[in-house]
């Protein structure tokens, strides 16, 4: 290749570097331009290598494109637009220019051809990520664990892509396979990046911390390039269907205890990437295009539900269950966006996330995994019923009126994230009616081809819709079980944050006196011994002593004359 | 002493009790529309016997949906801690 082609994805990582010294207008106006120039220079790049080089003797392909890299890097892109326009009133500018850092390196993930682009643009979101987990407000300990999670991750993939160009000689990123260590090595990497058990825990952890745009930035981008690489590297891999499956019931479930709004809204993260993970363990390409629009359509409504609650947040300074419900009025376009989010998320008929994740659950069927596609159903219902409706019910309504309003009637935001809000709805709106557009995207055309799949049957729109309604009516009924308690709940990352502290009370007062006891004991023997070689070759020691050359000269004569005498008596 | 108490402001016209009543009972209609459909709509192409049963989707989501609650309540009880339990 001879014209020179450089990754999208710097155009948003430049940018980002750029805002912190950029004055007020000019800022907001790279805010918005920049993830539309680098929309257009995602598809300016056509298929294949478009750039290589040698490093150290290895071949890195720093950009390279096919159509699944187009349908990623395409929905970061105009994520990042949205979440710039939702979050053009961020005072702090560190968090935006790490949000376009980390919306950029996962663009530069998607266009890695070789694994070792792949790790450079990963560990570069994990660092980019880590700023805008910390830019919340008491996100110390948080974004602190969440470094730790997430490099952990990078030594894990350094290791596993090391081992695995070891044995293949080939830096190329295409099918990988689960053959031998290295591949598991990665494999694992990803998985703990797309919230997988048993790490799950730092997403729920970590993404509630930030702030109420920076969380709409943290649900698009780690996940979901963790999505791309699985389908790009690991695609029909059987383990991740139990992986995915798990998590999908681990993300209702831990959700429907949850009382935070964001925390409700992060387990659900992880149950929808589930859906993916299961689809990618299917392998079909039925079931990869499915993965990759369920992908794209989350990314929208995911984001459009934490902007609802980001603005929700952002008038009223609260995010528990127990403390908002009742804004309907106030904030009516919150709750409406937010109402189709929700929706969006539940697959209603005619919004994104039905023509999405119904191709999810058909591969399962032409698979005829009965069992899987029972669970995948089963799972739908729940998702309804944790996010669909627990979300709105609980933030919007709930209450006749606002706990709070002697601190001041909240109101909509700002205009810009209204628009950021009206636009998202449109796209989960537009994409259920009109799904040519995603069709077209998907990388290996299974809905195209041979009309394998059409998602508006009647009987399909008919089974959804009793599906869903009626777990409406479960959630209804069962009201009174669902009260929102003040409660948090644990989940594994206790052991990390709870269990060091229950280890440290066991240990009464009796064993810290014996620990000091020992602690003397050991000091006073190490002194002594400190003591004694001091006193032999310290500066005034006895082997240390600087003695006068006289003393040397009068001890050779004493011993000449011994010896003289000596030879005397022999004689 | 009546004319010193604040005065209540009426209800938003969503919350008024007639209004719920009325969202109930168009729900319960639309439920009963939904599994009537059944009788009607037949899937063509079902990948498993079990999608023909009489209106499996709606049972088997409150079903679902049910149990869901229950396993959550049971697990409450031991995963739920004060929302200060972690101090930091």
């Amino acid at each position: 290749m001879t014209d020179l082609a450089l990754p999208p994805g710097l155009v948003l990582i430049l940018a980002g570097l750029l805002l912190p010294v950029l004055p007020g207008l000019l800022r907001q106006a790279v805010l918005l331009a920049a993830p539309l120039l680098t929309l257009a220079a995602v598809w300016a790049v056509p298929d294949g290598p478009q750039l290589v080089l040698t490093y150290l003797g290895m071949e890195i392909i720093p950009v390279q494109a096919d159509k699944l890299t187009r349908v990623f890097a395409t929905i970061f892109a105009i994520m990042g637009f949205a979440g710039a326009l939702f979050s053009l009133r961020q005072d702090r500018i560190a968090e935006l220019a790490a949000a376009f850092v980390y919306a950029g390196s996962a663009i530069g993930v998607t266009f890695a051809g070789d694994v070792i682009t792949l790790f450079v643009f990963w560990e570069v979101m994990a660092i980019a990520s880590t700023i805008v987990v910390a830019m919340g407000p008491n996100a110390r300990g948080a974004s602190l664990r969440y470094a730790v999670i997430h490099f952990l991750g990078g030594v894990l993939l350094m290791i596993g892509v090391a081992g695995h160009v070891f044995q293949t000689g080939s830096t190329a990123f295409g099918e990988i396979g689960l053959a031998s260590w290295p591949q598991w090595l990665i494999v694992a990497a990803v998985l703990l990046n797309a919230g997988a058990p048993p790490f799950a825990a730092w997403l729920p952890d970590a993404y509630p911390s930030s702030s109420w745009s920076g969380m709409v930035f943290l649900s698009a981008f780690t996940t979901k390039t963790s999505v791309y690489v699985l389908i790009r590297g690991f695609p029909g891999e059987e383990v991740l269907i139990g992986i995915g499956l798990f998590m999908v019931f681990y993300g209702i479930i831990m959700a429907l205890l949850e009382n935070d709004m964001r925390r409700i809204l992060a387990y659900s993260i992880v149950n929808q990437v589930g859906f993916m993970v299961t689809a990618v363990g299917i392998g079909t390409p039925l079931a990869l295009d499915g993965a990759a629009a369920h992908a794209f359509a989350h990314i929208i409504y995911k984001a459009l539900l934490l902007m609802s609650a980001g603005a929700v947040l952002y008038e009223t300074g609260r995010s528990k269950c127990t403390e908002v419900g009742g804004l309907y009025r106030y904030m009516p376009v919150s709750c409406i966006c937010g109402i189709i989010g929700a929706l969006a998320i539940s697959a209603l008929p005619l919004t994104s996330g039905f023509v999405s994740k119904s191709l999810i659950s058909s591969a399962a069927g032409y698979e005829h995994m009965f069992y899987i596609w029972l669970a995948l159903t089963a799972a739908s219902a729940g998702v309804f019923f944790h996010a669909g409706i627990k979300f709105p019910w609980f933030v919007f309504f709930n209450r006749k009126d606002y706990l709070y309003l002697h601190e001041g009637r909240p109101k909509d935001p700002p205009w810009n994230m209204q628009a950021a809000m009206i636009l998202l709805s449109a796209i989960c709106i537009g994409l259920g009616i009109w799904s040519a557009p995603l069709y077209d995207l998907l990388p290996n055309g299974a809905m195209i081809k041979g009309h394998v799949y059409e998602a508006y049957t009647p009987s399909h729109v008919l089974n959804q819709l009793q599906l869903l309604f009626f777990s409406g009516l479960a959630f209804f009924l069962l009201l009174d079980w669902m009260k929102r308690t003040t409660t948090i709940t644990l989940d594994v990352d206790w052991l990390w944050r709870g269990l060091p502290a229950v280890i440290r009370s066991m240990f009464g007062i009796g064993w810290a006196l014996a620990w000091d006891d020992l602690v003397d004991k050991l000091e006073a023997a190490w002194n002594r011994t400190l003591g004694g070689l001091f006193r032999t070759h310290g500066p005034e020691g006895t082997l240390a002593r600087t003695r006068p050359t006289g003393a040397m000269a009068l001890w050779m004569t004493v011993l000449l004359c011994a010896f003289l005498l000596f030879s005397f008596f022999q004689v | 002493m009546a004319d010193h108490k604040p005065q209540q402001p009426p209800d938003h016209w969503l919350v008024r009790p007639e209004t719920i009543r009325v969202i109930w009972i168009v729900s319960i209609v639309v439920l009963a529309i939904l599994v009537a459909l059944d009788l009607v709509i037949k899937n063509d192409h079902p990948y498993f016997g079990e999608q023909a049963w009489f209106a499996f989707a709606a049972w088997y989501g409150f079903g679902v949906c049910a149990v869901l609650v229950f396993v959550s309540k049971v697990l409450g009880f031991i995963l739920k801690v004060r929302d200060d339990y972690y101090d930091d």
